[in-house]
């Protein structure tokens, strides 16, 4: 068997409540410099909690090995190849931990003077500057917290420029093969949604784009490349179709590192985009945040971005709140700054040409699966694809065996699944993206791999329904999770 | 690789996108730089900020010792470098992580639910009050204005485009707490969310349970904003709130000039499938051993789009386990003790100045400056490097000749009586 794993020690370890014990401690606090307080009296007797139920009490040592045998339990980026499609797994270089880590940067309060906060508010400036030049818009927020957020604040910017205009439009419009966030943003943003049938290609339908398109249109959300990997080759005359009609257009980042310089969005018809830091610049997942999702802008929009803005004048940078037309704050202070360091970290290691190469050889990866998967997967759309690429499970299913079993199986092959079922118009998706990150002999490990699992499908599908048969933990029973929820711990 | 991808060179993988989308001059960027020019700029950077100082400053970032033990497991590549855990086999060191974290803010806080982490406290607020507004079928909600103001500006950009009304109701001159009167005033039957932080931005232990009260009395919900989680140490979990909207920063959060920080989202089990946000639950595997997946998904977007009960997608999973990791070294006795260093820090320093308000405080109080000129007195503290109180004109006009002071387990004696020098007392 084609795989990168064998079996190893796994400790068990329970749950931090059950392996609790009266009066142990991890912590240490000085002695008190000043006069101890009596909380009853300080705070009103009425006001003070008993102790805190069951709350746990180990010892530094089991404190450290709790966290340590748990992560064990965990794949990561650390480990190999994490092909998740359009979540850009990519390595997350050390050097970026170092830095968002100096005391002068991680230990800076959002309130303190600004003239003692010039270093921060110069990373701001600086990686707002470099992320304009990447996308090729006017102006950047820093502020959202995540992808979702940026698209929040997106589509409230477009709100605000029209309804500057007097132009108040009700609905946004979504290809069906968007991620789930951009519908749910257009809600929470108070608009209805139209979902755009894809063509035959899995592109933008133009022709129906141009039929459905009219004053009532706020804005199509589109991301380029697709969900397919496949750029859009109409997006330029997409952008016009909605423009002639005062509608906008919106791009979803996520798929930015098929994009770094080769192509930038400003140059392509996009209004606003937001991007992710956490995918394209490396900064790391945590196993599901912090993220950023700065917004880009043409300069029409400029007026209404969040507060505050930055300012500089005579040498030094301050923060503008005098912004009358600004869509108001999407979140306290400034942004996710921590992640923000670690994006610019990352572009300042790989500059201008490196990002392209990167881009390059992301966009090389995903191909070249492409090209060695095709005899074993059907491509349901044969358009060229950029940094990743979907197959369908159709040659599987004839077995039985559906795309989210072999995602199951290829972890016995020691990798993470690719994304499944993702996007909707493709049956049965798997979609792959191999990012930059991986060399040839690692993706020749996975493509084995895959090639293998086509085999086990014909020849014992059984095998490849019932996996993952190597991991400490074997399939998970999703459903009775959900039917009677236990989402904490509670004494027997 | 390119021969195998039948290609002959990089351009060709892009040759089929249209000319006039290609870029046709470089990125404007300067060639990259080494790992030790990046560490180089960076200090640079670092050097032009405050380094040194002693700080006062809370309101919602506070300066709380981190454990050497949180960038211990949290610099661990299997936490930092992992995805969110949607295959539950391989992700299960995250996902029992999670299961530990909801169980131990709902231990905090009395609820019996609490989401996998929200982007932070003033973001987790309008969550919030979406939430009592899908739950009460209202669109107005209330909030006081001792809420922090910043989350009271995101609460209303978030608002403007439901079609959510938000009205404001003050706080007693006297006391700092919320004035009820104005809040019994402004109460009707389209209210959906009655919003009140405690402690209240001005460090005051508020009337949580009186607006409790209220708030049920005309069907609208309590919802309970807390900046400073150190304050659970001591404080009686707001039994009387129906969600509690909360921001983790104090647990091991470094400030990091305001994020990325940790919110919470937490309530009642019979409001669970209404609430935002990721949940872990428990279950079995094949073998019958006890697993952790993500849970009642057919809340959240992925599944049900635009229909879903918030688009959040990416959260906050690594900076919450920050906070686990806190909770866990400090855990019952410690997190007690802290709380009440803290309490003795502030009281310390307020007892030798005058709180502006006469509510019980815990780390934070509001205090006059002699002279009226709060910026002066920080300018001179500055020279003793000590980052004095935040002036609170910019936030409360009626405020502009106090500050906003906090003391916390960090705070030195010395440094705490320069202070109560600088502002004349």
């Amino acid at each position: 068997m084609i795989t990168k794993v064998r079996n190893h020690i796994s400790q068990n370890e329970a749950l931090l409540f059950e392996r609790s014990s009266p009066g142990k401690k991890a912590w240490q606090l000085p002695g008190l410099d000043v006069p101890p307080v009596e909380a009853a009296e300080a705070l009103g007797a009425e006001n003070v909690r008993p102790e805190i139920e069951d709350f746990p009490e180990v010892s530094e040592v089991e404190a450290l090995r709790h966290f340590t045998r748990l992560s064990t339990w965990n794949y990561a980026i650390d480990y190999g190849m994490y092909p998740l499609g359009s979540c850009t797994m990519k390595y997350n270089p050390r050097v970026n931990e170092v830095v968002a880590r100096l005391e002068g940067l991680a230990w800076a309060h959002p309130y303190q003077p600004e003239s003692l906060s010039q270093g921060c508010l110069e990373v701001m400036a600086r990686l707002e500057a470099a992320l304009a030049e990447i996308t090729g818009m006017d102006a950047v927020t820093l502020q959202p917290a995540a992808g979702a957020h940026g698209e929040l604040t997106g589509i409230l910017l477009i709100r605000a420029l029209l309804e500057s205009r007097g132009d108040s439009r009700k609905k946004i419009l979504i290809p069906d093969s968007a991620h789930g966030t951009n519908p749910a943003t257009a809600a929470i943003a108070g608009y209805a949604v139209e979902n755009i049938p894809s063509n035959a290609n899995g592109l933008l339908d133009v022709a129906a784009l141009e039929r459905i398109v009219d004053g009532g249109v706020a804005a199509l959300m589109v991301t380029n490349p697709n969900t397919l990997g496949v750029f859009e080759q109409n997006i330029v005359q997409a952008a016009e179709i909605l423009h002639a009609k005062g509608a906008m257009l919106y791009m979803d980042g996520a798929n930015m590192n098929a994009l770094v310089g080769i192509a930038r969005p400003g140059d392509f018809g996009v209004d606003v985009l937001h991007l992710n830091l956490h995918k394209t610049f490396s900064t790391p997942h945590g196993g599901g945040g912090p993220g950023a999702g700065p917004v880009a802008v043409k300069k029409a929009f400029e007026p209404f971005l969040p507060l505050p803005r930055l300012n500089r004048t005579r040498g030094k940078w301050s923060l503008n709140y005098r912004r009358k037309r600004s869509i108001g704050r999407v979140r306290a202070f400034y942004g996710n700054f921590g992640v923000l360091v670690r994006a610019l970290a990352y572009i300042l290691a790989h500059g201008g040409p490196g990002l392209r190469n990167a881009t390059v050889d992301a966009v090389l990866n995903a191909v070249y699966i492409r090209k060695r998967l095709e005899p074993f997967f059907e491509l349901p759309y044969r358009s060229p694809n950029m940094h990743e690429v979907v197959f369908s499970d159709l040659r599987q299913e004839a077995h039985g065996v559906r795309t989210g079993d072999i995602a199951k199986r290829l972890i016995d092959y020691g990798f993470h699944p690719y994304t499944v079922s993702f996007p909707l118009i493709v049956h049965g998706a798997l979609m792959i993206e191999p990012t930059e990150t991986e060399g040839k002999l690692e993706l020749d490990a996975f493509i084995e791999a895959m090639i293998s699992i086509a085999q086990e499908a014909e020849t014992d599908p059984q095998l490849v329904k019932s996996a993952p048969h190597h991991t400490r933990t074997s399939r998970v029973d999703e459903v009775a999770a959900a039917r009677k929820p236990v989402l904490r711990w509670k004494r027997a | 690789m390119m021969d195998a991808c039948g290609i002959d060179g990089p351009d060709a993988l892009f040759a089929h996108l249209p000319e006039e989308v290609r870029m046709r001059k470089p990125l404007d960027l300067a060639p990259g730089i080494s790992e030790y020019e990046i560490v180089d700029y960076f200090r640079r950077r670092a050097a032009e900020n405050a380094n040194g100082y002693a700080s006062f400053l809370g309101a919602g970032v506070y300066n709380h010792f981190r454990p050497v033990l949180v960038d211990t497991v949290v610099s661990r590549g299997e936490f930092l470098t992992s995805y969110t855990p949607y295959q539950a086999e391989i992700s299960q060191g995250v996902l029992t992580t999670i299961f530990e974290f909801q169980t131990m803010i709902c231990q905090l806080t009395g609820m019996d639910v609490a989401n996998a982490s929200m982007y932070d406290g003033s973001t987790a607020v309008p969550e919030a009050a979406m939430m009592a507004a899908r739950l009460t079928g209202r669109r107005r909600a209330l909030v006081a204005r001792s809420v922090h103001p910043e989350y009271r500006e995101t609460l209303r950009t978030y608002a403007r485009h439901q079609g959510m009304a938000v009205e404001e109701f003050g706080y007693l001159e006297d006391a700092g707490t919320i004035d009820l009167e104005d809040l019994d005033r402004k109460m009707d039957d389209a209210t959906a969310a009655v919003i009140v932080q405690s402690p209240n931005f001005f460090g005051i232990v508020d009337q949580v349970k009186a607006a409790g009260e209220m708030a049920h009395r005309r069907g609208a919900l309590l919802v309970l904003v807390f900046t400073e989680a150190v304050s659970l140490g001591l404080l009686r979990p707001p039994a009387e709130a129906d969600i509690v909207a909360g921001e983790l920063q104090s647990f091991a959060i470094p400030p990091s000039y305001g994020g990325p920080f940790a919110g919470i989202i937490a309530t009642r089990e019979r409001y669970v499938r209404q609430m935002p946000g990721r949940l872990v639950g428990q279950t079995v595997d094949t073998r019958g051993n006890r697993a952790f997946c993500l849970t009642l998904a057919t809340r959240e977007q992925h599944i049900r789009r635009e229909k879903a009960t918030s688009n959040i997608c990416t959260n906050q999973a690594l900076i919450a386990l920050m906070a686990t990791v806190f909770m866990t070294v400090y855990g019952k006795e410690g997190l007690r003790e802290l709380a009440a260093q803290n309490l003795a820090k502030a009281h310390y320093l307020a007892g030798q100045l005058k709180p502006r308000f006469s509510g019980k405080f815990f780390n934070e109080f509001v205090a006059r400056v002699d002279g009226g000129e709060p910026e002066a007195v920080n300018r001179a503290l500055l020279k003793q490097k000590i980052i004095g109180g935040l002036p609170l004109g910019r936030f409360y006009p009626e405020l502009a000749d106090s500050v906003l002071l906090c003391a916390t387990e960090m705070s030195r004696r010395e440094d705490m009586d320069a202070v109560v020098k600088a502002m004349g007392a």
